[in-house]
């Protein structure tokens, strides 16, 4: 069970489309964590350097969070470990395919009126909740 | 400079994630558990994500060109293949069975927990094998200015 949050979620949406418009802004970038993150990895781009940079400043979001609130981040994994390396597994071949992922298609290419995010958002999102419902009331979790 | 300013549109990327719940796979789960603990909580980050982006950009991709570069780099493909569905259904099937996606889990590892780094180091296994296979960039973009 988790509380509705609406404000910490509306202020951490508009955070996330605040980003999304800066990194288009200043350095003319879609804010695709797929696409930057595969930018490091091997055959890396020579570009990997904005890439590396916008991910370490990510990575110290929470930290930044819980300095500022002065408690913990709230996080739970209710799943298995074998489930989150299949898992893991699976979403990395899944959007590279796909070419993106909620913050490439879903936010960025959305806001763009682009219909390949559009059409691969709606496919990743039913994706989910059919996942979801056969994971949690069919199988009974893993 | 550049480099400064990226990291700090990234903290601020992070600091959305980990305030709007996307970094915990719990709460990612129960947004899409409608007929169970459902949690509507994302689809508010979401459709905020979304607006303010959208506003943004309109009025972004208007101006000749960003702040430090001569370009806006914008995606190159426009077709609808083969490769976009059946990636993006394999990307949900992951999202469900983990509750975590790419932009979630990134941010994640800031909190030094060990199943952030497992997801990651999985997913990156995934990216760069899908890299080899195809042996394209599935990420290439057309450089444009006003």
């Amino acid at each position: 069970m988790t509380e509705f949050t609406p404000l910490e979620a509306i202020l951490g949406g508009s955070l996330i489309g605040l980003a999304s418009v800066l990194l288009m802004a200043f350095h003319g970038r879609i804010a695709g964590m797929t696409g930057i993150l595969a930018g490091i990895l091997p055959p890396i781009q020579a570009d990997w350097a904005w890439r590396a940079t916008f991910l370490l400043g990510a990575i110290a979001g929470p930290v930044a969070v819980s300095a500022i609130t002065g408690t913990a981040v709230p996080f739970e994994n209710p799943v298995s470990l074998g489930a989150v390396i299949v898992g893991g597994f699976i979403v990395g071949v899944g959007v590279n395919y796909g070419s993106g992922c909620t913050s490439g298609h879903g936010v960025c290419g959305m806001a763009r009126l682009s219909l390949r995010s559009i059409t691969a958002t709606a496919t990743f999102m039913a994706a989910t909740f059919i996942t979801v419902y056969v994971v949690r009331h069919i199988l009974g979790g893993i | 400079m550049k480099l400064i300013s990226t990291f700090i549109i990234g903290l601020i990327f992070g600091i959305g994630i980990t305030v709007g719940g996307m970094a915990n796979p719990a709460k990612v789960i129960n947004f899409f558990d409608v007929a169970g603990t459902w949690d509507p909580s994302l689809l508010l980050v979401m459709v905020s994500a979304l607006v303010v982006t959208a506003v943004g950009y309109y009025f972004v991709l208007k101006r000749p060109h960003p702040v430090f570069e001569d370009v806006f780099s914008l995606p190159a493909a426009k077709q609808i293949d083969l490769p976009l569905i059946a990636g993006s259904t394999a990307f949900g099937v992951g999202w469900g069975i983990t509750g975590f996606c790419p932009g979630g889990s990134i941010p994640a590892l800031g909190l030094a927990i060990p199943d952030p780094f497992i997801f990651v180091g999985s997913m990156i296994v995934g990216i760069t094998l899908a890299k080899f296979l195809r042996g394209r960039n599935a990420f290439k973009t057309v450089k444009t200015h006003n």
